[in-house]
């Protein structure tokens, strides 16, 4: 592995993190919402957030790219405030990871909240917690094993990315050559023995994300005792 | 101090409309046959659901006054509830359930310590385990622990012994009743079995269709007999007596203010009160003493008023044994040919005892 291959590598675990911290805040929120609203818009937000797992990445880049670029809303808003374009840079790799990887981070999340039910909620507010306390002492570590699963799926579903990078982010190095991408490039140049490294690398890193998964997550604790 | 609480409520084509002055201590029994919206009631106490048209106050502390749109949300109300599951939580030890509300409460407001109030309750031994590992009795009784450390005004308990079975529910019946007597709390207890009612209300509060039919201490309430036949056959009245003598032939002898009678020898001590449900269908009406009779206990009384039960060849007699109400079920031919009219004095035979505690 030559040091382009380990600066892909570090940037790709450093996407994944970042990605992953901002959906555990967004996606709790969101499957915090869904579980408990009786909005109408439940059904129809609920489907743009699993939109993602049916429409090939491409699409999603493709738009994502016009809504990010100087003829896009957000990328006037980037402009407006100083912040320049967003496309093959990356926090435009984040911000498209974000939305690729949503439904990851929101069903597990919100089939935790719903698995609860209301009555432990119930519970907690009469016994003088806050809404908001007895989220954080009673919702969130009852829906523990959903929250790890899905931040587990988002760090691996992130470091898996291909599609969007290209259509996002390009292929910079250090900047957006994510290892996917790496190791199309060495495939594209004939670098075998450099593609099977990483390719190998990544099988493994797989492998043992969905073991821990499958072995270590515990067991929902059930609805209350 | 009393308890005022009207609520105004419509779910589906269910509508709960009640308006009720509640006693501010001892226990008061909700009744009423499923659907009579006792738990909605207890829900709208709590807060946890909003009537839209409400009023609840506890002494001058008002909750709920929807005329001028205050509505305190549940957890800034200082109560309890038990619920018929005991929804314990499932994350924390039954030391850690039990501190939740205690640590949200501040420590000058608290009634209760934590030991003590696991010594009450029997819960000493189960302090460090997972709730997972209590039985349903065990559970119930660390629901109601959890309850009392938050220091509650006034607990609520919606059906808290449904869910048991008998032999758990003789366990758990024991420390309702040490609440009472131990604390001057006043609980709202939702049920729809008649023996536990007997046995532990004070005050009853009848519900059918989403609406109070009597409201007023228990006694009174359960000797009235223009009450539409909510507890049916079950109908009867509860009196308390006093353990006067242990008889050596192994009875004991129980006095109440209209007389005495002779039940199985009980444990308690001589002087002990015992509260005993004497149900109409065991008492039956004799116009002059009976001496070749097995039926042992007979007290004088006199009819007060005669009233239709659910069967067309029965009837309700209501008697005064000396200031004690009795109720009497009795065929209509038996009331015709003894001509049992208000005003008559005779005997009353109670053949059986449900003794309550």
């Amino acid at each position: 592995m030559d040091d382009s291959d380990l600066a892909a590598i570090w940037l790709t675990l450093r996407l994944a993190t970042v990605v992953t911290i901002i959906l555990l805040i967004v996606g709790t929120r969101i499957a915090w919402w869904l579980a408990h609203t009786r909005s109408r818009f439940k059904g129809a937000v609920g489907a743009v957030i699993a939109l993602p797992l049916v429409l090939p990445p491409t699409v999603l880049g493709f738009y994502l790219l016009l809504a990010m670029g100087p003829n896009g809303p957000l990328g006037r808003f980037t402009e407006a405030i100083g912040l320049g374009f967003l496309p093959f840079t990356f926090t435009g790799l984040v911000i498209a990871s974000v939305f690729y990887s949503l439904p990851f981070v929101v069903q597990p999340i919100q089939n935790a909240f719903e698995a609860i039910g209301v009555r432990p909620m119930e519970v907690a507010a009469t016994l003088r917690a806050s809404p908001r306390d007895a989220f954080w002492s009673v919702a969130l570590p009852l829906a523990r094993p959903g929250i790890v699963s899905g931040a587990i799926l988002a760090f691996a579903h992130t470091v898996g990315e291909f599609g969007i990078v290209l259509m996002i982010g390009g292929n910079i190095p250090n900047k957006t050559r994510v290892v996917s991408v790496q190791i199309y490039d060495h495939v594209e140049a004939l670098e075998y023995t450099q593609a099977h490294w990483l390719a190998g690398g990544m099988v493994l890193f797989s492998f043992l994300v969905l073991l821990a998964l499958y072995t270590f997550n515990p067991a929902p604790p059930g609805k209350t005792a | 101090m009393d308890i005022r609480a009207r609520f105004r409520l419509a779910r589906g084509d269910f509508t709960l409309d009640v308006d009720l002055n509640l006693p501010g201590g001892g226990i008061t029994a909700l009744f009423g046959h499923s659907g009579s919206g006792k738990s909605t009631c207890l829900r709208a106490m709590a807060g946890l659901d909003r009537a839209t048209d409400g009023y609840f106050a506890i002494g001058r502390r008002v909750w709920q006054d929807e005329a001028c749109g205050l509505f305190v949300p549940p957890h800034q109300r200082p109560l309890g509830v038990v619920f018929q599951e005991p929804s314990l939580f499932p994350h924390l030890s039954v030391r850690g359930n039990m501190a939740y509300g205690q640590k949200r409460v501040l420590s000058a407001d608290r009634r209760f310590s934590l030991p003590a109030i696991a010594d009450l309750l029997g819960i000493e031994p189960l302090l460090d385990r997972p709730p997972a590992q209590l039985s349903g009795g065990e559970r119930q009784r660390v629901a109601i622990a959890r309850a009392l450390l938050a220091s509650p005004q006034i607990l609520l308990m919606d059906e808290p012994l449904a869910a048991l079975d008998l032999k758990r529910k003789l366990e758990i019946l024991p420390y309702l009743e040490r609440l009472h007597d131990e604390f001057s709390l006043p609980v709202i207890y939702v049920s729809h079995s008649p023996d536990e009612v007997a046995r532990l209300a004070n005050h009853l509060v009848l519900l059918d269709q989403g609406r109070q039919v009597a409201s007023g201490p228990l006694r009174e309430v359960l000797s009235r007999i223009d009450l539409p036949a909510i507890f049916a056959d079950d109908a009867g009245v509860v009196i308390e007596t006093r353990i006067a003598a242990q008889e050596t032939d192994g009875l004991s002898r129980l006095e109440f203010c209209g007389g005495r009678i002779y039940v199985s020898r009980r444990d308690e001590p001589v002087g002990a009160r015992v509260r005993c449900r004497i149900h109409a269908r065991n008492v039956s009406l004799a116009l002059v003493p009976q001496l070749h009779t097995s039926i042992l206990n007979s007290v004088d009384a006199c009819v007060v008023d005669l009233a239709p039960t659910d069967t067309p060849g029965h009837v309700l007699v209501r008697l005064d044994a000396a200031g004690e109400p009795l109720l009497a079920r009795i065929t209509r031919r038996s009331a015709d040919r003894l001509r049992i009219r208000p005003g008559l004095a005779l005997k009353a035979q109670i053949k059986a005892v449900a003794l309550l505690a």
